[in-house]
């Protein structure tokens, strides 16, 4: 029987790759590294997950390896963090191309430099275009259960792509929390056994990962662009049978209030949870705020998006990544490049916020909805801002 | 929903005190968070860490800034840090200190009402070792009742395993000591 305990996020996200089963946990096993890798590294030396550990020596090799068991028909689960995605770019940008299932559990921190280890999504956005599905969690149970169906949507015969489950570095990653926990045999009901579609056997050789020659290469990335796109449907089917299983409900988009508000919050992760109370405080004023969560972050979910927030005036997307010099934040241009060529689209204000570790705070989101309106009303649209910035509030003032 | 934030040194179990608050409201049908303050750990320098915990489930990720308890785990930090900063005007200050509320409030002017135990004491004589996490538990349990003094029993054993039974010592110890 389920049972819901009071547990650490990245343990309880150990806990469903155990219950997955999986084959082989390549990682490296050091800074950044969260508590996940730890607990699974524990559950293989005591016998409760029979599975191949390997503590590569850096995570280049953590994802050459992932790839290499996956490739021999393994079910593979790996997770990283801020410098060390970055170091497994490389690979990461190949996996796709090979159509390798992989799981990996992303808990997205900041970028050096300066140098950080706290929570953003500037790790995250720099692997925004290699071709994985990737999700976003809100909370504990959202990372545990979206950690299960990971495993079947990648492993459909109709996806057969890697994903990446985000879930925000510390303030998820290191939350101690209420999650339900599934058994194995309730696991079991809902998780399809392992398949490997294509593997190399040397009774039946293959090759994987040859040269694209100009003539094929636009193809094979076609090819790679349609399965990511077609993997919307599988998401939306596993969460469907997710929910009719255990009771607890996703959507590739969700929403809070939005139906009918003028100001639409536009988050992803964790700080959704702040801004809903935030939403519940502004309603109490009489504003008409909502907000849009985008959980499936690749492949973008365009109608879905496009349906929710239709009929608000002013979207505040808020994103935790900053992209120098450019127009909008990497939320943000999606969702600029949605609403463009539809008419009485709402305007987007784009905010960047929470960087590094900084706190978004319930005060940080009545804010960014006061000064949306305020930039609607007056006809000014910035590209992008960055909130919170010591003695920005001082200069303002003195200008006003 | 109430808010509460331990001061301690690192090493000191400030962080264990916070997770096993969080298990014991969840082991009682509430809702609860805990957290450290996130950041490099090192041994002996102040570190802090947060607890919620809610009849109604938490739907919110922002630090802890006016919380409704501190507990204090080492005197030492009384003239470092503010300890009551952000506490709320009717909020309570947790102390491991031989002196006595009036006492305290003097010499650090802190306003705030006040619960005192001598832990590091009640420590070294049930444990032998001036580690005041689950002391201060006690202390906290008796002077705020945020939580049932029963419901600390099971994760404090799941934690400490075979030095679980000292640790419930000291605990009902300062659920006996702490005056305020």
């Amino acid at each position: 029987m389920a049972k819901r305990v009071g547990i650490e996020v990245s343990i309880a996200c150990a806990e469903a790759v155990r219950l997955a089963n999986v084959d082989v946990v390549p990682a490296y096993p050091i800074t950044p590294q969260t508590h996940i890798i730890e607990d699974l590294s524990q559950l293989v030396a005591e016998g409760e997950l029979d599975a191949a550990f390997i503590p590569v020596e850096s995570e280049h090799s953590a994802m050459s390896a992932a790839l290499g068991a996956a490739a021999a028909g393994a079910r593979v689960f790996t997770a990283t963090s801020s410098q060390g995605l970055a170091l497994m770019h490389e690979i990461v940008m190949l996996a796709p191309s090979l159509r390798l299932p992989v799981v990996m559990v992303v808990a997205n921190r900041a970028l050096s430099g300066p140098i950080s280890i706290w929570n953003d999504h500037s790790d995250i956005m720099a692997e925004r275009d290699c071709g994985w599905v990737q999700i976003f969690c809100e909370n504990g149970q959202e990372v545990f259960d979206l950690t299960l169906v990971a495993f079947n949507v990648v492993e459909d015969e109709r996806v057969l792509l890697p994903i990446m489950v985000n879930l925000d570095g510390f303030q998820l990653s290191h939350m101690i929390e209420p999650i339900e926990i599934l058994d194995q045999e309730e696991a079991d009901t809902y998780l399809r056994p392992h398949k490997a579609a294509f593997r190399l056997d040397v009774d039946n050789p293959t090759s994987m990962g040859p040269v694209g020659l100009p003539e094929y290469f636009s193809e094979a990335k076609m090819a790679a662009d349609m399965a990511l796109k077609g993997s919307k449907e599988v998401v939306e089917e596993e969460l469907k049978r997710f929910g009719e299983t255990f009771g607890r409900h996703y959507n590739v988009v969700e929403t809070y209030k939005a139906e009918g508000a003028e100001v639409i919050i536009l988050t992803m992760g964790s700080i959704s949870e702040t801004a809903m109370s935030a939403i519940d405080k502004m309603r109490t004023w009489g504003k008409k705020v909502g907000l849009v969560r985008i959980r499936l972050w690749r492949p973008f979910p365009i109608e879905e998006f496009v349906a929710a927030v239709k009929g608000a005036e002013v979207i505040a997307c808020i994103d935790r990544a900053v992209t120098f010099g450019g127009t909008a934040g990497p939320v943000a241009s999606e969702v600029r490049s949605c609403l463009y060529h539809l008419p009485g689209k709402p305007a987007v204000i784009n905010f960047v916020a929470g960087l590094g570790g900084r706190d978004v705070t319930v005060d940080d989101f009545v804010t960014m909805v006061d000064r949306a309106q305020h930039y609607l009303r007056k006809g000014i649209f910035p590209p992008y801002e960055l909130i919170n910035i010591a003695g920005e509030e001082e200069k303002e003032a003195e200008s006003a | 929903m109430i808010e509460i934030r331990f001061h301690g040194r690192g090493g000191q179990g400030a962080v264990t005190s916070a997770e096993l608050t969080a298990l014991a409201a969840i082991g009682e049908g509430k809702y609860a968070q805990a957290f450290p303050s996130f950041g490099p750990e090192r041994r002996g320098a102040p570190v802090a860490a947060f607890v919620r915990i809610s009849n109604e489930p938490i739907r919110t990720r922002e630090k802890i800034y006016n919380p409704d308890i501190v507990v204090v785990l080492d005197p030492t930090l009384l003239g470092i840090i503010d300890v009551a900063e952000g506490l709320k005007s009717n909020g309570i200050v947790v102390l491991n200190t031989k002196k006595s509320p009036d006492e305290i409030k003097s010499e650090f002017g802190i306003k705030a009402r006040l619960a005192v135990v001598d832990a590091t004491r009640i420590a070294m004589e049930t444990m032998g070792i001036p580690i005041t996490n689950t002391t201060l538990l006690g202390a906290l349990i008796k002077s705020t009742g945020v939580i049932s003094p029963l419901s600390i029993e099971e994760p404090l054993k799941e934690r400490f395993g075979p030095i679980a039974q000292k640790n419930l010592d000291a605990f009902h110890r300062a659920l006996a000591e702490t005056t305020f």
